[in-house]
């Protein structure tokens, strides 16, 4: 269990150096009993001028037990708020003591780890500390005291988008808000020392080892005043109205976290200090329990961590770093690229058919850069030297000696040999060719090249600067280095990468288009185009599903349709929602209606925003459909995770963290899903099968369940890695 | 058909101390408080709930969150058919009883078929005196009607009727036996619903206010309330509108005054309609109801001729009640109302009352209710009538009969 150690200075300051079992320090069963132990010799001191809490590890404590929490099923509330319980009343004895506490923060604090912060009367943080409490993106809120206090500390108006937002703070701005006291000071031998300075320096000052929330009107002259007012104050009441509608606008109320959040920092400005530490107890208690939270703990915290250790990354040493790239073409997708690896300081060469096409290629990032300095955000200095880094041009000479070329061109694949052939050689002998595309086969694409072992997919999402995944795609020839180096190159990026096989429509845009087709199959069957747009948003898409087509372009969508039936990928008298695709077909085919950037598509985009065009209600719209929007939901839910079902059953995802970070980052999947096959786990195995059997009876066989979801039932399994 | 108003059932919330620093209640919202009761309701008897017309709830102090209706915000917070409607309504410490009276004329009437009935005070989170009133604080309409405190009242009625410290003191010791007694042998049972936390945790099961071991000697060791109030000027205010007395005998404490307390309750009302439609098994019948009042100042003897004239709606004379309930806002108050109906002890509020429960202001009337219909079952009696003393001088009364 380790041990935290404990040790009186001449000054009679104890220094506890926190040092448990493992990497670091954790708030798990050992350590309520080293701070139970701990606590009980502080105690019993007699005569100590203060206490140092202290790391002995180069983080200063990483926070809960997620293991622990994301194993406690409904029911076990009680568990968990017992066990909650007794880290507070430690915490609380803690902030008791008589003397000042003073937390030497020597780096990561958050979460738990923030809140025994928190709990001491003063805290300094070295430089480089990550501070913070970011439970709201798990799912869960922070229930070591971590709402109550903020609140009490820095106010309901300043400690609630905190709390909301979850951001994990560098020390100087975490000083700034007023989340920590003081900056490790150079002159300061040590952070240690110069808490132990800081006690020393309060001599007798009995209100500093005293937690401004336990002032007493009759003991020390002054009560505790909440900064900013109680709830009683209309202005914190109108501020708690204002931050509702806003989080949901966010959330949709989808996420049950923030809305707890709210709820419970009004409550910590209006109950007294303990019966709010209570309350928070019970709320933390009843999130963890959530399908949400399991979600994304399991998500984004586990299959995250897998996933950026290199879970699907072959085992070949040494890890890789590209030191030039090429990139062709200059288009929306090739000048994202270059931002990006421009970004992380690769030296890029960006290529279009004529200098001037790659110069306005290049004049993104300045335009960029310029935004970012305008702000404030980036130093005039900064932008020259991440240009000087872009080489555009039109001359394949230029790529010479690339370690790694994207190739960004259209989606042709006659045009795709084409750039293989040509630039190729310029390729250092080791170099990766990473082509650019989310439709067309590795295989084929391979075909061109001379070295097919060095080829592979990096399938970029738009805009490529911003979006943070990235689909790896092998083809049959692709070796394993090549693999790896793309692995290493994506996470150069400081992007996510996924690794899946080499077919049609790989695993996200498979996916992806399932739910799109099948938003136009409810346009078909007569719903209002307006309800399924609405009803997607509700779901917690970014956007619904018609507007989605719109934004991506019907035109490019039925182009990649035709590009796999002429290639015999797919075939037209196989398609599960037929008749949604004639409703794509009728608007661009018919009515060469191509998107929002062809002046419209299933909308009609003028001054005053966007409405239906009024051509699709007439055509369609039949108001004596009666579909529940319950069904309307779970088909455009459904759809998806049904096809990312599929592709993991058919292993086009390996992975379950790749099939749900893949949806999740990738294509927009709602966060409180965990993930399309996360989704399964927690709505149940069973419960799931009989979901889609239900509406495959009243919509289609598309519904059905794929039978890796019997099997898994039939074994008590859930996708996990 | 619509001419009986049955109850179905009657529920309650325990009641704990009203105070943020360590009421039990307190960090429960009263949206919570008055949803259990729904929902208990809900459960008990599975009604289709859009078959429910309304929710009257009474409540004292309609402001913060208490504020803006409860009684629509908590059929809402219960997950309620959208149908359902709901209103606060505010008759002071009578709200209650007068949501109880209200709903009954309702379903008589055939205007509504099921009706909620009940009240809802946090005390705690939304203290007494929050929403102001012109009532106490208006300087003109104080000099003009000598408009005191409750308190003052109470000690003026033991004052005129000649109650001594002793007399109250006593009247309270019993309450405190009376209550625990109840309690501690389930006769309150049937109608509390513990109130749970949101992991279905349990906050509070059982009354927790009830001083189960007062004795005389330790009433005795508590301050008059309201003496330094009284000689603040409302003691010659009273006086000038009593001049026979010599002063006022400040004999009312914190003991043998009403607690300030959280807490709710809700009665399910019905008509023959909803009985037939619902299949309800009625407890009880809402025979009749009355209000009155009278002299404002002494403020609280209006239970007593409030009772009368219900007496005299129903044709029944006090021999026709088996049980009586009055609210011990204070001790004065209930000796007054046994004095004036000439009725023993051992037939009133025979499960103690407010002064060891407490008086969460607008939910009172309609746990008499409960506390009522219980203890006439379990003696297998017929009739009682539960009264209250009201601010502004008004009394109100209910005569319910077991079916």
């Amino acid at each position: 269990m380790g041990q935290f150690h404990y040790q009186k200075d001449a000054h009679n300051i104890v220094t506890v150096t926190m040092d448990m079992a493992g990497a670091v320090n954790t708030m798990n069963a050992d350590y309520l009993s080293l701070m139970q132990d701990t606590l009980a010799r502080l105690q019993s001191e007699k005569d100590i001028q203060g206490v140092v809490f202290a790391s002995a590890k180069k983080t200063f404590f990483a926070g809960g037990d997620l293991k622990y929490m994301s194993g406690i099923e409904p029911g076990q509330q009680s568990e968990a708020f017992e066990f909650t319980e007794s880290i507070k009343a430690q915490l609380r004895l803690l902030e008791k003591l008589p003397v000042p506490v003073v937390a030497a923060i020597n780096g990561a604090a958050l979460g738990g780890g923030f809140e025994l912060c928190l709990a001491c009367n003063y805290r300094i943080a070295a430089p480089d500390a990550l501070v913070g409490l970011p439970e709201v993106q798990l799912g869960l809120l922070p229930g070591g005291g971590g709402i109550v206090r903020t609140v009490n500390l820095l106010g309901l108006q300043m400690a609630l988008p905190l709390l909301l937002e979850g951001k994990k703070q560098v020390a100087k701005k975490a000083h700034e808000i007023g989340l920590v006291d003081a900056l490790q000071d150079d002159s300061a031998a040590s952070l240690v020392e110069q808490a132990k300075q800081w006690i020393l320096a309060q001599g007798n000052n009995p209100l500093a080892g005293l937690q401004p929330w336990d002032r007493d009107k009759r003991q020390h002259g002054k009560a505790h005043k909440l900064p900013g007012g109680d709830m009683n104050q209309p202005k914190n009441a109108l501020f708690i109205a204002g931050v509702s509608a806003k989080t949901f606008q966010k959330t949709r109320g989808l996420l049950p976290a923030p809305q707890q959040i709210i709820d419970m920092a009004a409550e910590a400005a209006r109950l007294p200090f303990d019966r709010a530490l209570t309350l928070e107890s019970r709320k933390l208690a009843h999130l963890i329990t959530t399908p949400q939270a399991k979600n994304l703990i399991q998500t984004f915290f586990f299959q995250m961590n897998a996933l950026k250790q290199g879970a699907s990354r072959p085992n070949v040493e040494p890890r890789f770093s590209v030191q030039k790239l090429g990139i062709i073409g200059a288009g929306m997708m090739g000048q994202g690229i270059a931002f990006a690896a421009a970004k992380v300081g690769i030296e890029t060469v960006l290529m279009d058919v004529t200098l001037e096409k790659a110069q306005a290629g290049k004049a993104y990032s300045a335009a960029k850069m310029h935004k970012q300095t305008e702000k404030g955000r980036a130093t005039q200095a900064q932008t020259d030297a991440l240009l000087a880094l872009i080489t555009p041009t039109d001359n394949a000479e230029d790529m010479n000696g690339c370690d790694m070329v994207i190739e960004a061109v259209f989606e042709d694949k006659a045009l795709k040999h084409e750039m293989t052939q040509t630039i190729e050689p310029q390729l250092a002998s080791d170099g990766v060719w990473g082509s650019n595309t989310s439709t067309l086969p590795i295989a084929m694409l391979a075909e061109a090249s001379a070295k097919p072992a060095h080829f592979i997919g990096i399938h970029f999402f738009s805009p490529a600067d911003k979006m943070p995944l990235v689909e790896i795609i092998c083809g049959d020839k692709t070796n394993d280095v090549t693999l790896a180096k793309a692995f290493d190159f994506v996470q150069q990026l400081g992007k996510t990468p996924i690794v899946v096989k080499d077919n049609v429509g790989f695993y996200t845009s498979r996916t992806f288009e399932a739910q799109l087709t099948e938003a136009s199959q409810l346009v078909a069957e007569g719903v209002h185009p307006v309800r399924i747009d609405n009803l997607g948003v509700a779901i917690g898409m970014p956007v619904g599903p018609l507007t989605m087509m719109d934004e991506v372009s019907l035109k490019l969508l039925l182009h990649i349709r035709q590009t796999q039936l002429d290639l015999g990928l797919r075939h037209a008298d196989n398609e599960p929602a037929p008749q949604g695709l004639q409703v794509n077909d009728f608007l661009y085919r018919q009515h060469q209606r191509g998107g929002k950037q062809y002046g419209g598509g299933f909308y009609d985009y003028g001054e005053d925003g966007k409405r239906i065009w009024e051509g699709l209600q007439a055509e369609f719209y039949n108001p004596d459909v009666m579909i529940s929007d319950a069904d309307i939901k779970d088909r455009l839910v459904f759809r998806n995770v049904i096809e990312a079902l599929k592709c993991y059953e058919e292993g086009v995802v390996s992975s379950v963290a790749d099939a749900n970070l893949g949806a999740i980052l990738g294509i927009g999947a709602p966060t409180w899903t965990g993930g399309y096959l996360q989704f399964v786990n927690t709505y149940g195995l069973p419960q799931f099968i009989e979901r889609c059997e239900q509406l495959a009876e009243r919509y289609g066989p598309r519904f059905k369940a794929p039978e890796i979801v019997y099997e898994y039932a039939q074994a008590e399994k859930q996708f996990v890695d | 058909m619509n001419s009986t108003a049955y109850i179905f059932d009657a529920v309650r919330t325990p009641r704990s101390k009203g105070r943020m620093k360590d009421g039990t209640l307190a960090e429960v919202k009263p949206l919570a408080l008055g949803a259990t009761l729904l929902n208990e309701l809900h459960a008990r008897h599975a009604f289709d709930t859009a078959y429910v017309d309304d929710v009257l709830f009474g409540c004292v102090t309609p402001v913060g969150e208490q504020g803006s209706d409860v009684g629509k915000a908590i059929p809402m917070q219960a997950g309620w058919d959208e149908s359902v409607a709901g209103v606060q309504l505010d008759r002071f410490c009578g709200s209650g009883l007068e949501a109880t009276n209200m709903a009954a004329q309702k379903v008589m009437s055939g205007w509504s078929n099921l009706i909620v009935a009940g009240g809802v005070e946090s005390m705690s989170r939304v203290p007494m005196g929050s929403n102001g009133g012109a009532l106490f604080f208006d300087p003109e309409f104080k000099f003009d009607h000598l408009s005191v405190p409750q308190g003052i009242g109470a000690d003026l009625i033991a004052t005129i009727d000649g109650y001594s410290r002793e007399d109250v003191d006593a009247y309270a010791v019993e309450s405190q036996r009376r209550a625990a007694f109840a309690r501690d042998n389930g006769y309150f049972d049937r109608s509390v619903v513990p109130v749970k936390d949101i992991n279905g945790m349990t906050i509070l099961e059982k009354d927790d206010f009830i001083k189960a071991n007062t004795t005389m000697d330790t009433l005795a060791g508590l301050k008059p309330a309201f003496a330094a109030m009284g000689a603040s000027g409302l003691d010659d205010m009273a006086i000038t509108r009593y001049p026979e007395l010599q002063r006022v005998e400040h004999v009312h404490t914190a003991g043998n005054s009403s607690g300030i307390v959280d807490g709710a309750a809700a009665v399910l009302i019905g008509n023959e309609q909803a009985k037939q439609d619902l299949g309800l098994t009625p407890r009880a019948r809402i025979i009749a109801g009355a209000v009155t009042a009278n002299d404002p100042v002494v403020m609280l003897t209006a239970p007593g001729p409030a009772a009368h004239k219900c007496l005299n709606i129903a044709g029944m004379t006090p021999a026709d009640i088996d049980l009586w309930e009055i609210n011990e806002a204070f001790a004065s108050v209930a000796m007054r109302y046994m004095r004036d109906l000439n009725i023993s002890h051992e037939i009133t509020n025979v499960n103690g009352g407010a002064i060891a429960m407490g008086h969460p202001l607008g939910a009172t009337g309609a746990m008499l209710v409960s506390t009522m219909l219980d203890e006439l079952e379990r003696r297998d009696l017929t009739r009682g009538m539960v009264s209250l003393c009201i601010g502004g001088g008004m009394g109100i009364s209910t005569i319910i009969e077991r079916v």
